[in-house]
């Protein structure tokens, strides 16, 4: 693969890295549009806490770290790497998987 | 717009997780016949960088925020079937590992936005781009544009699921007519951040937008 391909997602990176782990500090508190709806038509109530709600993660933020901004930026830079992983692993099987299928087909 | 466990009945939410998991098993068909080298770290920086900018979220109206939802994004950089797959793998990410979005509400979660708004807004997109000038600008206005009529598209498929299964008694006209509202605003947010992501990599490296029309080399440099 060349060079500047991965010159540039690594700048591509780079990007998500600080927005995960900075700007995320400073977005917006303030509940998003379906949880405003849920809330002023009074269905809110309706919610049931995540199954998964004691992860170490939950809610964007690193379990043990105090300060709210670090906690957020370090859940996001993790997150980063997480969704990397994952979407990495996928779709380089589904790549495996593709060519070997192309492999089989008579031609 | 992640829904939590609760908001929607279980029937409900097995039904349109049918959906949205034959819609995920169809476009993980079309998205390995052309697979290749290059697209499959590009596709995987496309879902960091959707996870990423989801977190940001941004205000919308007096105690109201909004966040990019990213599936006519990562659709145009992507293509369709790789971009329904991306934003698959960050509602997963999400509801298993930051419990955002329920678990029993993540076949919902899936269809409004991996498929009505990934998939659905996909198409708006390639309809505007037909109508206008096949250049770089046009491009990345059209994706701005697609991408902001995906965000009630996705929040009228929660109105659906409202409709047929809603849990704790609201009137449906109102929760459509604030559903509505509430995501045209948001929506603003998502074309223009589209607009902005797309036309700076058509700007920088036009070779990685999987979907934009070939454009004229000389006239746009």
């Amino acid at each position: 693969m060349d060079k500047r391909l991965w010159w540039s997602l690594g700048a591509g990176a780079v990007v998500a890295l600080v927005v995960a782990g900075v700007l995320s500090g400073f977005a917006s508190g303030e509940p998003d549009g379906l949880e405003r709806v849920a809330i002023d038509q009074g269905f809110n109530e309706a919610a049931a806490d995540h199954a998964l709600g004691d992860s170490p993660l939950a809610d964007y933020a690193v379990q043990g770290v105090e300060d709210e901004r670090v906690s957020t930026g370090l859940a996001g830079i993790i997150g980063v790497a997480i969704t990397l992983a994952v979407a990495g692993a996928l779709f380089y099987g589904l790549r495996l998987y593709g060519r070997a299928r192309r492999r089989g087909e008579p031609t | 717009m992640h829904i939590p466990d609760g908001f929607i009945n279980l029937p409900t939410s097995a039904g349109f997780g049918a959906v949205a998991a034959g819609g995920v098993w169809y476009s993980l068909r079309r998205a390995a016949r052309f697979l290749d080298d290059r697209r499959v770290p590009l596709a995987g920086l496309v879902a960091a960088f959707v996870f990423a900018a989801q977190m940001v979220n941004f205000p919308v109206a007096a105690g109201t925020s909004g966040h990019l939802l990213g599936g006519v994004l990562a659709a145009v950089l992507v293509g369709p079937w790789l971009g329904a797959l991306v934003l698959t793998v960050v509602l997963v990410v999400q509801g298993v590992f930051f419990a955002d979005g329920g678990l029993s509400a993540l076949g919902l979660n899936v269809f409004n936005m991996a498929i009505i708004g990934t998939l659905g807004g996909y198409l708006l997109y390639r309809g505007i781009v037909a109508l206008l000038p096949k250049t770089r600008p046009a491009t990345a206005a059209a994706a701005g544009v697609a991408a902001g009529l995906s965000v009630p598209l996705a929040a009228f498929a929660f109105v659906l699921e409202y409709a047929i299964g809603g849990e704790g008694g609201a009137s449906l006209g109102t929760v459509a007519a604030a559903m509505g509202g509430v995501h045209v605003l948001i929506g603003i947010g998502e074309g223009l951040i589209t607009a902005l992501v797309v036309g700076a990599v058509l700007a920088t490296r036009p070779d990685l937008v999987e979907s934009a029309p070939k454009t004229e080399v000389m006239a746009h440099g």
